[in-house]
Formats: C-alpha cells, sequence, structure tokens
C-alpha cells in the first residue's frame, strides 16, 4: 500500500473543490451572476445571499463561482499551449542535439527575460486588453519552463539502452521520441503542468486586477478585486471572498503537484 | 575564470540584443500599422499620415530598429505621443519612486528570509518550523496585490495608522516614509515566503556536513555557527533565488504601484496603456527587461564571489 504524502492529500481534496465549483457553476449558480439589481446592493450574507451581493446588487457567491470557471478554463489552455510548445521544443533540442539544442536552449534563457507581466502589457499596448491576450502571455511564459524540462529528462532517456536498441534496429529518431521517449517523461511533465497550472491561476488574477485580463461583464477573481478595492470603506468583505478563493485555488493545485513530484521522484523528496 | 567572464558576458550582450528585437518586433510589427493602434479606428488618413511620419514610421523598419536602440544608448527613448514631452524626462522623474520601493523591498525581504529560513532550519522539525513552512506555503499562493489590499483593509481602514495609498513626494519625509511601509511590506512578505524555503533547505543541507559537526563539537555557541559556518556555505541556492527575485520584485512594483496608487514608473506603463502611448511602452518594458537579463547576469558574476572554486573550475 502506497502511502500518499500529505501535501498530496490536502492538494487534492483543494483540487477537488475548486474544479467541482467549475464544474457545477455550468449548470447552477445559486442566483444568475450577471443580473444587475441595483436595490439589493451591498447586502450583507444571508440566507438568501450566502455571500452578501456587490455594488450592483449581483449575487457574490454565484460571480465567485462563475470566475472559478473562468479561471479554470484560462489556466487550462495557458499550461496546455505552452506547455505543448515548449514539450515539442525540448523533444527537438533532445532528438537532434548539436546546435539545434544550443538555440533551443537559448531561446528559452530568454524566454525568461519577460515576466508574464511585461508580456501581457506589450500586447495591451498593441491588441488592447482582453482575456485572450492574457492567456497567450501565460502560455508564452510557459514555453521555456516545459522546453528545459522536456530536454533535461529526454536527454536522460536517450542513453538508455532500449532506446540505443531501437536505433541498432534502424528505428528513425522521430519514431523513437513519440514512441519511446515521450511516455517515458511524461511524469515530470505531468508535475510540472500541475505546478504550472498554480502559477496560471494567479498570473490570470493579477492580469485581470491590473485591467489586462478578463474584461467586464467576464467575471474574474482578479476584476472583482479590483472592482473592490475602491469600495474598502464600504465594503471591505468584497475584496476577502475572490482572495481566498485565488489561495485555495493556488494552494490545490500548488500542493497537488508538490505531492505528485515526491510519489513519482521519491530521489526528489526533500527534507519537509 | 577569464574565459568563464567572457562567455558571460557575450551570452548577457547577446540576450539583451534579442531581447530588444522581440520588444520592438512586438512593438513595431505586430499591430501592423502602430499610427492606426495609437489615434483608433477613426482617425483621418491625414492624421495617420502625419503621425507615421512623426514616428519616423515611413522609414525601413531596421533603420528604425536601430536607430532606436542608438538613441536608447545614450539615453534618448523618443517623444512621449501622450504626454509631448519626452520619454527619458518621463521616467527621470518616476524612477526614484520604484527604485525605492524596489530597494526597500528586496533588503527586507532578504532580512525576512534569512532570519525565518535560518531559524527554521535551526528548530528542525519543531513547532518554529512547522511555521516557518506553513508561511511560506501560504505566502507562494497569497497573489502580492491580495495582501495589499488586506493590508490596507487593517492598517489604513481600521486602525487609521498608514495611508491607503497615494503619494505626498519627499518634502515631507515622514508623510512619504509613512506612505511607503505597506507597498514595501505587501512587496516583501510574499517575496520572503519562497526566498525563506530556500534558506531553510540550504541551510539544512549544510548543517548535516563533517565541519559542522565539528564547529559544534569545539564548542561554538549554536547562534556562531549558524551565522558563521551554516550561512555563508548555504549562499549559492540562496544568492540564486535571490537574482531571480529581484527580477519579480521589480516586476512586483508594476503591481504594487497600481494598488497603491504610487506615481512611478509601474502607474506611468499603465496610464501609457491607456493613452495608447507606444514610444512609452516600448521604452519602459524594454527597461524592465534590461533590469531582469541585468539581475541575472550580476547572479552569475555573483557565483564567483561566493564560491571560489569556480574560478579554478572554469
Amino acid at each position: 500500500m502506497i502511502k500518499l504524502p500529505i501535501n498530496l492529500i490536502i492538494g487534492i481534496i483543494l483540487v477537488a473543490i475548486v474544479l467541482g465549483t467549475a464544474l457545477l457553476s455550468l449548470i447552477w449558480t445559486p442566483h444568475d451572476y450577471a443580473l444587475l439589481n441595483i436595490s439589493e446592493k451591498f447586502h450583507q450574507p444571508n440566507y438568501i445571499y450566502w455571500l452578501g451581493t456587490d455594488q450592483l446588487g449581483r449575487d457574490v457567491l454565484s460571480l465567485l463561482m462563475a470566475a472559478s470557471r473562468n479561471s479554470m478554463i484560462v489556466a487550462l489552455v495557458a499550461v496546455l499551449l505552452g506547455g505543448s510548445i515548449g514539450t515539442l521544443l525540448g523533444l527537438l533540442a533532445s532528438a537532434i542535439g548539436g546546435w539545434v539544442e544550443d538555440l533551443v536552449m537559448r531561446i528559452a534563457d530568454i524566454g525568461f527575460a519577460f515576466p508574464a507581466l511585461l508580456f501581457a502589457i506589450m500586447l495591451a499596448a498593441v491588441f488592447g486588453p482582453s482575456l485572450t491576450n492574457a492567456v497567450f502571455a501565460i502560455a508564452f511564459i510557459n514555453i521555456p519552463v516545459f522546453a528545459r524540462i522536456t530536454r533535461a529528462s529526454a536527454n536522460q532517456i536517450w542513453t538508455r539502452d532500449f532506446v540505443l536498441a531501437s536505433r541498432a534496429a534502424g528505428m528513425g529518431r522521430s519514431i523513437i521520441t513519440f514512441n519511446h521517449i515521450l511516455p517515458n517523461i511524461l511524469a515530470p511533465i505531468i508535475v510540472q503542468a500541475t505546478i504550472e497550472f498554480a502559477v496560471a491561476i494567479l498570473a490570470e488574477a493579477a492580469l485581470s486586477y491590473l485591467g489586462l485580463g478578463a474584461q467586464p461583464p467576464s467575471p474574474s477573481w482578479g476584476r472583482m478585486l479590483s472592482e473592490a478595492q475602491t469600495l474598502l470603506y464600504l465594503a471591505p468583505q468584497l475584496a476577502i471572498y475572490p482572495g481566498i478563493c485565488i489561495v485555495i485555488a493556488v494552494l490545490g493545485f500548488g500542493l497537488f503537484g508538490d505531492g505528485l513530484r515526491d510519489l513519482t521522484d521519491p530521489r526528489l523528496v526533500r527534507e519537509r | 575564470m577569464a574565459y568563464f567572464l567572457l562567455r558571460r558576458t557575450i551570452g548577457f550582450l547577446l540576450t539583451l540584443f534579442t531581447v530588444s528585437v522581440i520588444v520592438f518586433g512586438v512593438m513595431n510589427i505586430l499591430p501592423g500599422d502602430p499610427a492606426l493602434t495609437i489615434l483608433g479606428l477613426e482617425a483621418s488618413d491625414d492624421s495617420l499620415a502625419a503621425l507615421r511620419e512623426k514616428l519616423g514610421l515611413n522609414e525601413p523598419l531596421l533603420e528604425r530598429y536601430f536607430s532606436w536602440i542608438l538613441n536608447a544608448l545614450i539615453g534618448d527613448f523618443g517623444k512621449s505621443h501622450s504626454f509631448g514631452v519626452p520619454v527619458a524626462g518621463l521616467i527621470s522623474e518616476r524612477l526614484s519612486m520604484t527604485v525605492s520601493l524596489a530597494i526597500s523591498g528586496m533588503v527586507l525581504t532578504i532580512l525576512l528570509a534569512l532570519c525565518l529560513g535560518i531559524g527554521a532550519a535551526a528548530n528542525h522539525k519543531k513547532i518554529g518550523d512547522w511555521g516557518v513552512m506553513f508561511f511560506s506555503q501560504l505566502g507562494i499562493a497569497i497573489p502580492a496585490f491580495w495582501l495589499s489590499i488586506l493590508l490596507v483593509i487593517l492598517f489604513s481602514v481600521k486602525l487609521r495608522w498608514l495611508p491607503p495609498g497615494g503619494f505626498p513626494g519627499w518634502d515631507n519625509p515622514l508623510m512619504a516614509i509613512k506612505s511607503l511601509i505597506l507597498p514595501t511590506v505587501a512587496l516583501a512578505l510574499v517575496q520572503s515566503a519562497v526566498l525563506a524555503r530556500v534558506t531553510r533547505s540550504s541551510a539544512l543541507e549544510v548543517m548535516r556536513l563533517d565541519y559542522i559537526r565539528t564547529a559544534k563539537a569545539s564548542g561554538f555557541s549554536n547562534s556562531r555557527v549558524l551565522w558563521r559556518h551554516v550561512l555563508p556555505n548555504a549562499l549559492i541556492p540562496i544568492v540564486t533565488i535571490v537574482g531571480m527575485q529581484f527580477a519579480a520584485v521589480v516586476t512586483g512594483t508594476i503591481v504594487i504601484e497600481n494598488v497603491f496608487y504610487l506615481p512611478g514608473l509601474g502607474r506611468l506603463i499603465f496610464q501609457s496603456i491607456a493613452n495608447r502611448d507606444l514610444p512609452t511602452v516600448q521604452a519602459l518594458v524594454m527597461m524592465f527587461a534590461v533590469i531582469v537579463v541585468t539581475a541575472n547576469f550580476i547572479v552569475d558574476l555573483l557565483y564567483l564571489v561566493i564560491d571560489p572554486r569556480l574560478k579554478e573550475r572554469n
């Protein structure tokens, strides 16, 4: 019987809560999150509005639930997009080696010079702020991360006997890459994807808070916080809930990723 | 040693060059017509043509790139489209704000992280250790802008000790420092969470080594062993993260300045985006990217100072 690391267990619980809420919001929210009802504004939590209402009379719980869905979609698309490009580049670098490998790694180094925020700022200045640009910016910072980890893991597999045997049997580099290398390095890639998912949630919230991500009326935790900030003296509670949601989601996916890593690669278990 | 320095310096310059190409490319080639981006779809053909001429858009792309880079090297970033004054002037007016925030944030980050990390390592597997680990796990998940809002709710809205935002200028030093306290703390708390964790694990690695046991057996006090023997030898991974964090702190100031309405470069970027002021955004993005790349380069060089063995190896 495998003993699951404690961070993995907490991570699974938090991720289940966040994903469950996001999925539930597809079919049910307590109220219509987009429904404006000025006469009901600034309600404290009560049995009709469990977390109260905001400055436009919208139900806060429904907004938070709908925002969780958006946050998950943005993180998923950004990590899938950046992760696939990065993984392909890493596989290419490892399979060909030589100057191609050097070139890919230098490009990855340069990618690290651009934090997501700077890239999003450039895209917003050129195309105007939008959630799509935020997704591209977050995907972009994922490319070098995945390229590096894929190359490092793939280089190890290329030296194994069964790969040498396949080469001796006349298999091409591309077939070996997809039949033997990729399946054997999936574990570290999936672990990294989980951790990057947490980073992406945080980045989306920050970009939306700054007005570079989700635009009204699309609900987003980050934007809810920036709206609540102007009402701190009137309704400070509005600035609490979205932040808690962000922390739960980021903590959940972060712990889940850490736990998966400890489970799949016992050599990496660090002092805790 | 000389070879190592040369290789790193060439790599640094190449990275800077590529970064400048990317910034220029995204800002000048992607939009198709920057004049249209700046003036919007309703602009008349005449005004578009006039702006193209003013921005030098009729020149060949390569020529524009090189004139931008060469002018930037002598401190000329062109003219701001929305403010109507040189971008360099706008930057120098606001630079001190961003620099003081970044430096105070970084100093507080390092102080907090070293104390917490070494403290946790000294109390390994005791309550203090668990406390630090919990703080660092939480700190990594809390967005700096939300922490800022929480600090404002507590210290400005409830207790009324500190201003919720804005900056009165250095003419009134006491008020100026007061208005920088919350932004600095918000910037540093989140960053120190990551650094404390690295400090702790790096210190734990060193504490297992024989010479630490020898030092303890020689009768040195615990704190002397920790600060004089463990910390200097645990510095390499710490410095790596500090370099990365300096970059994070610098870009963090962009967010924090917007949370606290501080008149620095981060605010200027967002004003420029709202005004579609491409030359200003381009100059500022390039500046922040240069700071990030330079910070990483300095970290590379610092390795040599911290670990003299690397000099021989290279």
